[in-house]
């Protein structure tokens, strides 16, 4: 631990050995190396929290393009209940959560990754459980986060839905669905994107409080421990990963931009 | 909506103020030559109260082969008639009564407004197809000039062959004088001009019988305008079907309408053959939209232009919507709203005004009795 070099060679030597992919030891978990730690813990943040944003994503994004297209139908009535689940205080719907439907009426486990008895591995009865187990978390997130994506793409398709292009798909006797996915939702759902990407930056940092309160083996989870012990390690690495989480993320999403709208092409 | 339709009738035939009728209802059929029947179609933006009438019992006949022009001041209904007839119209708009009725090639008649959504969507495009004022914006932009070409074909024409509709994209293309290979081109890398085109082609994708083109060359130069305006005319010619053509712009109609219908806050108030129409103008607005315009050819004659502005729909005068404006207006004008017929004091065949001077030769000022 006591080395005796000078600060900045030490910190010339953490840099080289963060190329190689050695974040030193944990302090909380010692011996084992934070890389190690990490490795454990981001499959499952990616896993829950991954899945859990697109799918809100895309049900947001489904329900916004039915509410903008028939403005006033039934379907509207749906955004003031995803509004009251966003405002709603994200620890605190979790909370509620659990409280009734793991302790009320115990159909789901209040905290956890897995059942104890599960081995780890690629075998049936682990991922049923890994599934059982990430069901309520993986609902809060979605409650809480879809009235976003419903609101802008609602927004976004009463806009595009008066464009000229529009009105010409209808006089060109396109079937319905095929004018509201084909010509308003594909132009509509091209700032939905942008924000998609973003949202995806944050899965691996956002996840502090699921994972708390679900006590979920995350790498928000992991954090939180990390911060607690003062595993400067640990804590450094998972900021690192976090970081090029978003560069990541925003590297995707200009990418599939460049897809889905031509006009961002140059050729 | 036939029941409010009805309601809507027989008020109107018992309203006192229409007394003198001259027009002859037109026949329950339509006559061989036409293609195109527009009944007493009204058309009211927004609800109760705060309704706005944007057009008050149009009706227009477009024959086969004719290129019928549509003109007055911008927020008269011209736009509205299009996308009324079509259903097209956007809310808040709303019909609120009348017929359009459309005689396909093989005779069978359908009556637009009634028909069901998925009646309708069989006679868009392959019978009635439109070309919409903004060139810029009536093409997606996501998609290749050759998708959205191709998606209207096979809506309407299932059992073509993929190659078929790739040789009708291309022929069309070369229609319009584009080369084929642009059929790859998203639509942001085409000028104006060519987007106007591309839209024109798309339209004749289904030698549709009726093309109805509102102000497709407003957003254009001088130049392309003429240019677009000769194809039409060269096309129309070569593949026999009718135009309805928009705009304000009456020195265009001219040159390509055959005949001219001019509208005034929600109404036809002349119309009649382009040529006679603006060689002997019978409305005082018609005279005053002619002389808004300087003559090419000729002695000088001064712009006079029409005194005022157009006027709110949602606040309209009593009597002759264009009263206040009309250097002849008399007493009657005022009171009485006049109604569209053959002039009593100039009847002339194929010609209708709606003007109380016409009602007897003396009242009738020099300038409208050429």
């Amino acid at each position: 631990m006591d080395d005796p070099q000078p600060l900045w060679v030490q910190y010339w030597n953490y840099i080289g050995r963060i190329l190689r992919g050695d974040f030193g030891l944990s302090f909380t978990y010692y011996p084992t190396p934070v890389s190690e730690v990490i490795a454990q813990a981001l499959p499952w943040t990616i896993g829950l929290v991954g899945i859990a944003t697109l799918l809100s994503f895309i049900i947001g994004t489904s329900v916004g393009v039915l509410a903008g297209w028939r403005r006033g139908s039934w379907i509207d009535g749906v955004l003031p209940v995803a509004t009251f689940f966003s405002a709603v205080p994200y620890f605190w719907l979790g909370l509620i959560a659990i409280m009734i439907f793991a302790v009320w009426i115990p159909i789901f486990p209040a905290s956890g990754g897995y059942a104890w008895g599960a081995i780890p591995g690629f075998n049936i009865e682990f991922m049923g459980s890994v599934l059982y187990y990430g069901i309520l978390p993986a609902v809060t997130i979605i409650l809480s986060s879809v009235a976003g994506w419903i609101l802008g793409m609602r927004n976004m398709m009463v806009t595009v839905s008066s464009e000229d292009f529009v009105t010409v798909a209808h006089a060109k006797g396109l079937k319905e669905r095929t004018v509201m996915v084909g010509y308003a939702a594909r132009n509509a759902v091209l700032p939905q994107i942008s924000g998609f990407a973003l949202a995806l930056g944050f899965i691996v940092g956002g996840t502090l409080v699921t994972e708390i309160v679900f006590s979920y083996p995350g790498i928000g989870f992991v954090l939180f421990q990390a911060v607690n012990a003062k595993d400067y390690p640990l804590m450094q690495a998972i900021f690192l990963v976090i970081t090029i989480a978003v560069l990541v993320a925003n590297l995707l999403a200009d990418v599939l931009y460049v897809v889905l709208d031509p006009r961002t092409r140059q050729d | 909506m036939t029941t409010q339709t009805r309601q809507e009738r027989a008020e109107r035939s018992s309203r006192p103020s229409r007394p003198e009728v001259r027009v002859v209802p037109p026949p329950a059929q339509l006559a061989d030559d036409l293609v195109l029947d527009i009944r007493e179609l009204s058309v009211q933006y927004g609800y109760g109260e705060n309704a706005v009438q944007a057009l008050k019992g149009v009706s227009l006949q477009l024959g086969r082969g004719e290129i019928l022009g549509l003109a007055g001041e911008s927020g008269c209904g011209k736009s509205t008639l299009a996308y009324a007839a079509t259903r097209l119209l956007p809310p808040p708009g709303v019909i609120t009564g009348g017929e359009v009725h459309f005689r396909a090639v093989d005779g069978q008649e359908h009556e637009l407004l009634s028909l069901s959504d998925n009646e309708l969507r069989a006679v868009r495009w392959s019978d009635l197809a439109i070309v919409f004022q903004g060139a810029m914006n009536s093409l997606n932009p996501v998609y290749r000039i050759s998708r959205q070409i191709l998606d209207a074909i096979q809506v309407h024409r299932p059992t073509w062959s993929s190659k078929q509709r790739q040789d009708r994209a291309k022929e069309l293309m070369q229609l319009v004088g584009i080369p084929a290979e642009r059929l790859r081109a998203f639509p942001h890398q085409l000028s104006g001009g060519m987007r106007q085109r591309v839209m024109i082609a798309m339209a004749l994708a289904l030698e549709p019988q009726i093309l109805i083109m509102d102000e497709p060359t407003t957003a254009l130069d001088v130049v392309m305008q003429r240019q677009i305006v000769e194809q039409i005319v060269q096309l129309r010619d070569r593949m026999g079907f009718s135009v309805i053509f928009i705009t304000h712009d009456v020195s265009l109609l001219i040159e390509i309408a055959d005949r001219i219908a001019i509208m005034y806050a929600g109404e036809i108030i002349e119309q009649g053959p382009a040529e006679e129409l603006y060689r002997r103008p019978r409305h005082p607005y018609t005279r005053g939209l002619l002389k808004s315009f300087p003559p090419l050819k000729g002695p000088k004659t001064e712009l006079t232009g029409i005194p005022g502005s157009p006027p709110d729909l949602a606040n309209l005068p009593t009597g002759c919507k264009f009263h206040p404006r009309c250097p002849f207006a008399m007493e009657k004008c005022v009171t009485v709203e006049p109604v569209l017929q053959i002039s009593p004091a100039k009847p002339e065949p194929g010609r209708t005004v709606a003007c109380w001077l016409h009602e007897d030769e003396a009242l009738l000022p020099q300038e409208l009795a050429r």
